[in-house]
């Protein structure tokens, strides 16, 4: 069996140095729908964080951890449905599923940390047990924060998951129905709600939260 | 609402972001090329309808992409359990046919078992093991 396990894997840059300017998913949306400006009224704040490193990692939990203390100083999450972030909140990892973890880092060093976790996993391939995968994501979803008073009931109008604080504690992490689309809802910090929209979806969860945020005067901060 | 519990995910959600796959625990024939047609079209095929406990699966379509299964009333489409995959039922027609002789279960009027008594129910959709 051993034998017929595939060893090996295209490690390459997907964002190289190149005249083609990279676009987030929502470059299209901002031509097409446009900005509106944040304002005193505004109680919901719209932000994207576009061009992250985004990272899937599928495997062992044990082996994985191990892996990813060596490289990034910090575990995987213990629980379903959470995240650990290190100390600045920079970089984070969430459970997605009991084999497969989402890892965000700044834009840049997804092709690095890809190939340092490949090498501290190096002999994990060895063994059927420790068969694992790591997939750049990176083009495929952008990440948005929504912020502000108001950002808790957008959420409310869109989403069947509980939002509410003693549900959706700081820490915490799904992957639900948003709208009529599906996407990764995150809450790393108190104030800050995270959206992970996948490219297809980008456009119309951008829409929809325009349309959502109307009457909480949102404004999308460029 | 109608929450369902997924037990890779711990937690009860949205009716919204389940699949259902029909039957569960369909065995694949050992040795295929010495089934009968028969046998082989049986395992194809033939699914169980039946009026009461059924053993499905499921997938948590939206959440963690994860099949589990569900032990369902197919009568009062309450689901008693939910269960991961290689795991045996808790709930089965013959386990509550055996509560319902030891008086654990109300019977409906038309003979139909339903869960009453017991509080099998609550304790499985919070996921608790009793
Ligand atoms: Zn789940």
């Amino acid at each position: 069996m051993s034998e017929q396990t595939a060893t090996w894997f295209n490690h390459y840059d997907v964002r190289p140095q190149s005249e083609v300017p990279a676009e987030s998913p929502l470059a299209w949306s901002y031509r097409k729908t446009g900005r509106p400006a944040v304002s005193q009224q505004s109680r919901v704040v719209l932000r994207e964080r576009a061009m992250l490193g985004h990272l899937i990692l599928r495997g062992g939990a044990i082996v994985l951890d191990e892996a990813v203390r060596r490289v990034l100083g910090f575990g995987l999450p213990g629980r379903p449905n959470t995240l650990t972030q290190d100390d600045d909140g920079q970089r984070s990892i969430q459970w997605l599923s009991p084999d497969e973890w989402l890892v965000i880092v700044p834009g840049g060093e997804e092709f690095a940390l890809e190939g340092r976790l490949r090498e501290a996993l190096g002999d994990a391939r060895d063994t059927a047990v420790k068969n694992y995968a790591i997939v750049n994501v990176s083009g495929g979803q952008t990440l948005i924060e929504l912020e502000g008073e108001c950002a808790r009931e957008l959420l409310m109008k869109s989403t069947p998951y509980d939002v509410h604080p003693e549900a959706f504690p700081v820490g915490k992490g799904v992957t639900t129905v948003f709208a009529k689309a599906n996407l990764i809802l995150r809450r790393p910090s108190e104030q800050r709600w995270e959206l992970v929209l996948r490219r297809s979806f980008a456009d119309y969860c951008y829409r929809w939260i325009l349309d959502a945020g109307a009457e909480y005067a949102i404004g999308v901060d460029a | 609402m109608f929450l369902i519990y997924c037990p890779h995910c711990e937690e009860l959600r949205e009716e919204e972001e389940f699949h259902p796959k029909g039957q569960a625990h369909i065995v694949r024939p050992a040795d295929p090329e010495a089934c009968s047609d028969e046998e082989w079209g049986d395992y194809l095929f033939f699914r169980d309808n039946p009026r009461g406990i059924h053993h499905e699966l499921w997938v948590h379509a939206v959440g963690c992409r994860k099949f589990f299964n569900v032990t369902r009333n197919t009568v009062s489409y309450e689901i008693l359990e939910t269960y991961k995959i290689g795991e045996p039922p808790r709930i089965t027609a013959e386990s509550l046919a055996s509560d319902e002789v030891q008086g654990k279960v109300q019977v409906a009027s038309s003979g139909q078992q339903t869960v009453g008594a017991t509080n099998a129910t609550v304790e499985t959709v919070k996921g608790e093991k009793a």
